[in-house]
């Protein structure tokens, strides 16, 4: 069915039914401006329904999900650790989606990124010098770049949707790791568990403050990323590029712009970033490949991105609220007792309300159509 | 046909229109307009694009309301508030632009569109017996996404018949079909109207208002200029009413002197890229320094494919078909041949030549970043914000651009100041080569009478200027010669001295004995 049409059947009744959404003349900045914290307000208040729903007292379990991790020095740290590749990963989103490019496979990306980045200590582990850390960091974008050509080139020599293929290679890039890290770079002294050898210091991203935990360079990098793209956005003749593309494609091409190349240059950016994600994911949080390096947060980073509005500073608040919903899982499944999996359901109430809010600003509904009576024997 | 017109003078009006005005902020769509059409009548709406013919349509069809006139049905006057209402009154419309949902079935989109709730099988049933009555079979069961075109407009026909309308109102129906299928329309049609239904019939193809239609009325800026019997004219004494015959007192600058070539189209071929796009078969045209060529021509003949590959937003096969101050340029692309001294200016503006969400400064760089790299960004591509509103203030005073903000985005202007901005922005750089697309579409005149004298004051100083444009009267007034497009063919340039509306008039009816050789050339 077209979206926006539905048949239905009540009561011997059986018609269709349709429901359009019609643009607003004009939209409110105001409430463009304060859509993600109606969003985020949204969320608490269905969040406090659903914990209700299930038996557990809404504003204690608010509180331990929300306000519980930011109480002490060393959970900061892991609320950084998370926050990182989000940041990261969305920042190189934003580019893509502001330029009319729907890059969902960053996830993929930031596997193939965390694989080639890795690819030296394991392969090579004697090797540990200065030059150590920054070539598994170019290894790590030119991996998760290369993974992030294949929609582009698909796109732009065969039309295909690169919603679907990056989507896709996610799967083909969880599964890839998975072989490696229970077959080729298996750590042949793991007692038959899964996983590479443990990288070295030399290869392990430094902490910035070792003291109070483990949040580790990785951050650094997400910020300069992040302010770099915003820059490029803004000010200068790429980032002008990426928004007239991505706005008003005929007006690109008359630009003298090229509309496939913009795809090349949207998906390699996203693609690099995500694989620096990726490695520094590896390198700086886990240690070693293992057969999962990401509770999703390829997919996360999406909702980030919107959350906020693409703009890449937005994007750095967005990927700390994001980040809290992960460190709120955990410690909601410890003090409530309730499944981790809590944290997806406010990360996907989080995307929605986002776009809901996004959309309400643009158009308003209309329902148009009705029921037909009928006595219908085909159907 | 004489039959049909004598008969219904007799029986009196279905529907008449008096003096219905319509004005849009400072157009006037529709300006006292007259119509009436007779029971078992086809009568053509003919005028060009933005002549008035869509809104004088949809106040008959009550999507929009007329500001003074009256409409009267049968002699009474009515007011028709909603299409629901013109429903009820006897009036159906089939659009131009199909609006069915591709995954619902013949029937259900059938449904969706009826007033009154009906059995999805009695409409099935009744649409069918309907087509099979009129010729227009149709599957009530097929899902719509699997239907040709013409197949569609079958549905939105049939649709639109079983409202039992007396009135039926067709908007441009040919101009989505195949000749084939455009043949199997018109028998209906006759058909229909043989059973004493009227239809207003929308078109601006001559041939087949000449062919099916009983009287015609032309409409020219929202005006009716002539009530007429087709079938007493001809194509080029249609032409010549849809776009003015009415010669404005030109007051020129000095002749078009003949300096070097600098634009020159060799034989330049381009194959539709889609079903309704128009080939480009061996278009010819030198433009040299100091002279106005305008381009005339019924819309939808090749202008817009011709700019296009002028412009290099689409290359052409060899580098000779286009060389722009003598170097041939057919491989590059739209910066390279801004760079060789051209300046585009495309018809459609907002999209097109402007990026409606972005800001004035921001769409001086759309088309000037490469051309003004140096002055517009620093190093890294940096954008030099201060020199680019620099020159977007002189633009703004040079073209008298009325702007509501220090630096409006550029869909809040009024659409003759974008104009006047877009192509201050190109004449800023002074061109070598300027190519303009209907230079003053839907631009008021004041605004227009800038835009023309800018465009030969850049000719008169040393630049070849080619205008492409429907408004006859604008390119009487400009040009130094003007040539034809048909059909993808370009007549040769007529020397403004040598040129009359009825030569023109002929040449975009097609008339021309060197096409029609050419013709037989190509069919041989």
């Amino acid at each position: 069915m077209r979206p926006g049409t539905w048949k239905f059947r009540r009561e011997g009744e059986e018609g269709v039914i349709r429901i359009e959404l019609v643009k607003r003349p004009q939209h409110s900045a105001f409430f463009s401006a304060m859509s993600p914290f109606i969003a985020f307000g949204l969320t608490l208040v269905f969040g406090a329904i659903l914990f209700a729903a299930i038996g557990k007292p809404p504003l204690a379990a608010l509180y331990s999900y929300f306000i519980e991790p930011l109480s002490e020095m060393w959970s900061v740290h892991e609320l950084i650790i998370k926050a990182t590749p989000l940041i990261m990963i969305a920042v190189g989103l934003s580019v893509c989606y502001r330029s009319n490019n729907w890059n969902i496979g960053a996830e993929g990306q930031f596997i193939f990124g965390g694989i080639a980045g890795s690819l030296i200590p394991i392969l090579v582990p004697g090797f540990q010098n200065a030059a150590t850390l920054p070539l598994m960091m170019i290894m790590g974008m030119i991996g998760g770049a290369a993974y992030g050509a294949i929609p582009a080139l698909l796109k732009t020599r065969f039309n295909t949707n690169e919603i679907l293929t990056s989507l896709m290679l996610v799967y083909v890039a969880q599964l890839f790791l998975d072989w490696l890290a229970r077959g080729a770079l298996r750590d042949p002294n793991g007692a038959g568990f899964p996983g590479s050898i443990r990288l070295s210091s030399a290869a392990q991203l430094p902490e910035i403050a070792p003291s109070q935990g483990g949040a580790h360079l990785g951050i650094v990098f997400a910020v300069i990323a992040a302010v770099v793209v915003w820059f490029m956005l803004r000010s200068t003749l790429k980032g002008f590029e990426v928004r007239l593309i991505g706005s008003s494609p005929r007006a690109g091409r008359f630009a003298g712009f090229s509309a496939p190349g913009m795809v090349f240059f949207a998906f390699l950016v996203s693609g690099a970033l995500a694989g620096l994600a990726g490695i520094s994911e590896v390198s700086g949080a886990i240690g070693q490949l293992r057969e999962t390096i990401s509770p999703g947060y390829g997919f996360t980073a999406i909702i980030v991105a919107f959350l906020g509005r693409l703009n890449p500073l937005g994007i750095i608040a967005a990927g700390l609220v994001l980040a809290l919903t992960y460190l709120g899982g955990e410690a909601a499944q410890i003090s409530l007792g309730v499944s981790d999996k809590v944290a997806r359901v406010f990360q996907g109430m989080l995307l929605f309300f986002v776009l809901g809010c996004d959309t309400l600003i643009h158009y308003r509904i209309r329902v148009a159509g009705r029921a037909i009576a009928s006595a219908m024997e085909k159907s | 046909m004489t039959d049909a017109t004598a008969t219904t003078a007799a029986s009196g009006t279905l529907l008449r229109v008096a003096g219905i005005t319509k004005v849009f902020g400072t157009l006037k769509a529709n300006d006292a307009v007259d119509l009436d059409v007779a029971p078992g009548e086809i009568h053509a709406l003919l005028g060009e694009n933005g002549a008035g013919k869509s809104t004088l349509v949809k106040m008959l069809f009550g999507s929009l309301q007329p500001d003074a006139g009256t409409i009267f049905w049968k002699e009474e006057p009515v007011a028709v508030a909603n299409p629901m209402q013109a429903r009820a009154l006897g009036i159906g419309m089939v659009f131009q632009h199909f609006s069915l949902f591709d995954a619902l079935t013949t029937a259900e989109n059938i449904a969706l569109s009826l007033d009154e709730a009906t059995a999805l099988s009695t409409i099935a049933e009744r649409a069918k017996a309907l087509g099979d009555a009129y010729g227009l079979p149709l599957d009530p069961n097929a899902v719509v996404g699997d239907l040709s075109v013409g197949e569609r407009q079958r549905i939105e026909i049939i649709r639109c018949l079983l409202q039992k309308p007396e009135l039926i109102i067709l908007d441009e129906p040919t101009s989505v079909l195949t000749p084939q299928e455009a043949e199997k329309l018109f028998v209906t049609l006759d058909q229909l109207r043989g059973e004493g239904k009227s239809i207003l019939y929308i078109s601006h193809r001559l041939e087949e208002v000449q062919r099916i239609c009983d009287r015609a009325t032309v409409l020219r800026h929202g005006k009716v200029v002539a009530h007429c019997t087709p079938a007493n004219e001809t194509p080029a004494s249609l032409a010549s009413m849809m776009v003015g015959a009415d010669v404005a007192a030109v007051q020129r600058t000095g002749a078009g002197s003949t300096g070097e070539p600098l634009l020159e189209i060799v034989d330049l071929v381009r194959h539709a890229a889609s079903p309704f796009a128009v080939p480009l078969s061996g278009v010819s045209l030198t433009v040299r320094a100091g002279e106005v060529i305008g381009i005339a021509g019924v819309a939808g003949n090749g202008q817009g494919e011709l700019f296009e590959a002028l412009s290099g937003e689409v290359l052409q096969t060899t580098p000779g078909q286009v060389r722009l101050r003598g170097k041939d340029s057919g491989r590059l692309g739209i910066s390279q041949r801004r760079r060789a001294g051209a300046a585009f200016v495309p018809e459609e503006r907002l999209g097109h030549g402007a990026a409606p969400g972005m800001k004035l400064s921001e769409n001086l760089l759309l088309s000037r970043h490469r051309t003004d790299g140096k002055a517009f960004l620093g190093p890294l591509g940096v954008i030099r914000s201060g020199a680019i509103a620099r020159s977007t203030k002189r633009i703004v005073s040079d073209m008298d651009v009325r702007k509501s903000a220090e630096d409006p985005e550029a869909a809040a202007l009024s659409g003759g100041n974008l104009q006047k901005f877009i192509i201050g922005r190109e004449l800023d750089r002074k061109p070598a080569i300027m190519v303009v697309n209907q230079p003053t579409w839907g631009v008021d005149a004041g605004a227009a009478a800038h835009i023309r004298q800018a465009l030969i004051e850049l000719a008169r100083s040393g630049s070849a200027v080619l205008v492409i444009s429907q408004d006859l009267d604008e390119l009487f007034e400009i040009s130094d010669s003007i040539a034809v497009m048909h059909n993808g063919h370009l007549s040769a340039p007529v020397p403004i001295a040598d040129a009359t509306y009825e030569k023109i008039g002929l040449l975009m009816g097609g008339a021309e004995p060197g096409h029609a050789a050419r013709d037989m050339e190509v069919q041989a």
